[in-house]
């Protein structure tokens, strides 16, 4: 395989990873707790964007649009989880972790109940499935768009933190969690925005991962130690983190696979290792978890 | 303390006499793989309970004892020598996660341990010229101590039983122990068990290794019952299973993870008849108990019991008084 190939597939990859993991990240950030079940909502958004493309009762809608529906969806579903459930447990970052832990089995299960255990292929959007040739080396249409969208999120997310006046009550939240409500922000709201908001991300990333990976069930596992990795290696509730994470993992992961596809697990979990030795707060991080 | 001798009395008899009255084979297998799980669920509460470290990767030292007794078989060795080979494997893989997990507690270890079940998961599945991937490996025989075969379901549950009694004993007695009340005053105090003189970390670490032993006796026990070790053994799925015993039962108490482990294996090997989601239910129960139960069934029940008595010996005193 040629280096230019892989090395632009490790960075669509990665921009994947990072709206991924964004969200896991600022999750984390907030609310203290790794969210596990942010895996089942990457790979619930791929089933729900997958369904719509193609087809419910025969209306079958276009790429953008169940895109957009999907991660709706999913964006629902997390302000529901966070309401519902994790809001009963205030101040017991353990029994959530747990919860979100059941969860993701749940929703695994109700994924293979529904739409049965064969691979669904998801067709790349109209427009975008050709290829473009730079030189000798081909690269397709897709993933260059991914990269694209990729960077247009990351910036999109840091005016969003850096810029507005949520984004502002958000990080008062991450950095000290008890003054930010003694000068009068409502925590527990900021919970549920940003619960929402890291959930339709990930299912977002879910229908934009459909072409490349396809849908399958176990998805989800592929998909959470990723998330987990690069969080590690970012540091926790930093958006610089997840991007430099990201990029790290998708192209260890893609290189791994193409150089020796047999240990590629461990070749993406080493680096993690020296990290969590060397750094125990990530590359960027705030805290240590 | 008299009624806990005699539901211990009960106890102990019903489990030696359970081959006489239970009369069908598959039930007995049952009953061996709860206690050989019992012994996992004593091994994870040993950190998880009276540590307050809880670990998603126990599966993933489970299986390398598994997998290590498969290879030492397969090299040719005897029965003893694997075993003991297989207790070492297992002793310093736990040494490697706890010397990395042990950096951290709460969340963080949570994260580090479930990340390290994950890459050892990823290396039985992936690394398939070594661990033949999918397909698993095979065993063929089980040991024969002082000349006993074990190749039936009453013998195999026999010595599982042996091994059983063991486990519940040194836990017993190093919950008695003066490491074990360090363990749990680390959990609980880690910071004034630090100033009181206690080397915090060592503590955690040996009971770590206590945990260790226990897990890789348990995989040893698995792979021997089944004769068949595969990735699916080494899932997120399974640590989070053996974390449900645990914490379902009751973390922190003896027979907890016990009560915990039964009622698993009971409502899995008996709902897989018939409905195939065991996952959605194993997730169900999971939010039910930590929402509803958070303490677990042993010590929830044991609150309900003394509530009622209260409740029992109030209401006769109350209708005396009223009546006087």
């Amino acid at each position: 395989m040629n280096w230019y190939v892989l090395s632009v597939n490790a960075v669509a990859f990665g921009g994947l990873l990072f709206l991924l993991s964004a969200g896991f990240s600022l999750i984390f950030g907030l609310m203290r707790i790794p969210n596990l079940t942010h895996g089942s909502l990457f790979m619930l958004g791929a089933y729900f964007g997958a369904a719509l493309i193609v087809g419910v009762r025969g209306v079958a809608l276009n790429f953008w649009l169940a895109a957009i529906l999907a991660t709706v969806g999913v964006a629902v579903l997390g302000a529901l989880i966070e309401r519902l459930l994790l809001r009963q447990l205030p101040g017991q970052p353990l029994a959530q972790v747990l919860v979100t832990l059941g969860l993701s089995f749940i929703a695994a299960d109700f994924c293979l109940m529904v739409w049965g255990g064969d691979p669904i292929n998801v067709e790349t959007p109209a427009g975008l499935g050709g290829f473009m040739r730079l030189g000798k080396a081909v690269f397709p249409n897709y993933k260059l768009a991914l990269i694209a969208l990729a960077v247009a999120f990351a910036i999109g997310l840091w005016m969003l933190l850096d810029r507005t006046r949520l984004g502002a009550m958000i990080r008062a939240g991450v950095d000290d969690p008890d003054m930010a409500r003694v000068v009068g922000i409502r925590v527990s709201r900021l919970f549920t925005i940003v619960f929402a908001l890291g959930a339709g991300l990930a299912g977002f990333a879910g229908i934009m991962g459909g072409p490349i990976l396809s849908v399958y069930p176990g998805l989800d596992q592929d998909m959470l130690p990723l998330a987990l990795v690069v969080v590690i290696l970012g540091g926790t509730g930093s958006l610089l983190g997840s991007f430099v994470g990201s990029l790290v993992v998708g192209f260890l992961y893609n290189f791994g696979q193409a150089l020796f596809p047999e240990l590629a697990y461990f070749v993406l979990f080493l680096p993690m290792l020296l990290v969590l030795l060397l750094r125990p707060q990530g590359l960027f991080g705030r805290f240590v978890p | 303390m008299t009624a806990r001798l005699a539901v211990l009395a009960l106890a102990a008899a019903l489990l030696v006499t359970l081959p006489f009255w239970m009369t069908s084979i598959y039930y007995i297998n049952v009953a061996s793989q709860v206690l050989f799980y019992a012994i996992f669920a004593l091994g994870l509460n040993v950190i998880a309970g009276y540590g307050g470290l809880v670990s998603l990767g126990h599966a993933g030292l489970f299986g390398i004892a598994s997998y290590a007794t498969g290879y030492a078989l397969a090299a040719g060795f005897g029965h003893i020598a694997a075993i003991l080979i297989s207790l070492c494997v297992g002793l310093v893989a736990m040494a490697i996660y706890a010397v990395l997990s042990l950096r951290a507690t709460g969340i963080g270890f949570i994260m580090i341990t479930l990340a390290l079940g994950q890459i050892v998961w990823g290396l039985a599945y992936r690394w398939i010229s070594v661990t033949n991937g999918d397909n698993g490996i095979n065993l063929h025989g089980r040991p024969e101590p002082f000349g006993l075969s074990l190749s039936s379901a009453s013998s195999f549950y026999y010595a599982t039983l042996v091994v059983f009694v063991i486990a519940v004993a040194a836990v017993a007695v190093f919950v008695r122990s003066p490491l074990g009340a360090a363990l749990m005053g680390t959990r609980d105090q880690p910071r004034r068990m630090n100033a009181l003189g206690y080397h915090v970390w060592a503590i955690r670490f040996w009971a770590c290794m206590l945990s260790g032993l226990l897990t890789s006796i348990s995989g040893i026990l698995f792979v021997y019952y089944t004769q068949f070790i595969s990735p699916q053994t080494l899932a997120l799925t399974s640590s989070a299973e053996v974390l449900l015993m645990v914490i379902s039962g009751g973390a922190g108490t003896l027979v907890g993870p016990i009560v915990g482990a039964a009622l698993v294996i009971i409502i899995k090997s008996v709902v897989s008849g018939f409905i195939e989601r065991w996952n959605m239910l194993l997730g169900a129960i999971f939010v039910a108990i930590v929402i509803l139960m958070p303490e677990g069934l042993v010590p929830g029940s044991a609150r309900l019991w003394r509530l009622m008595r209260r409740k029992m010996s109030a209401a006769p005193r109350a209708r005396a008084e009223a009546s006087s």
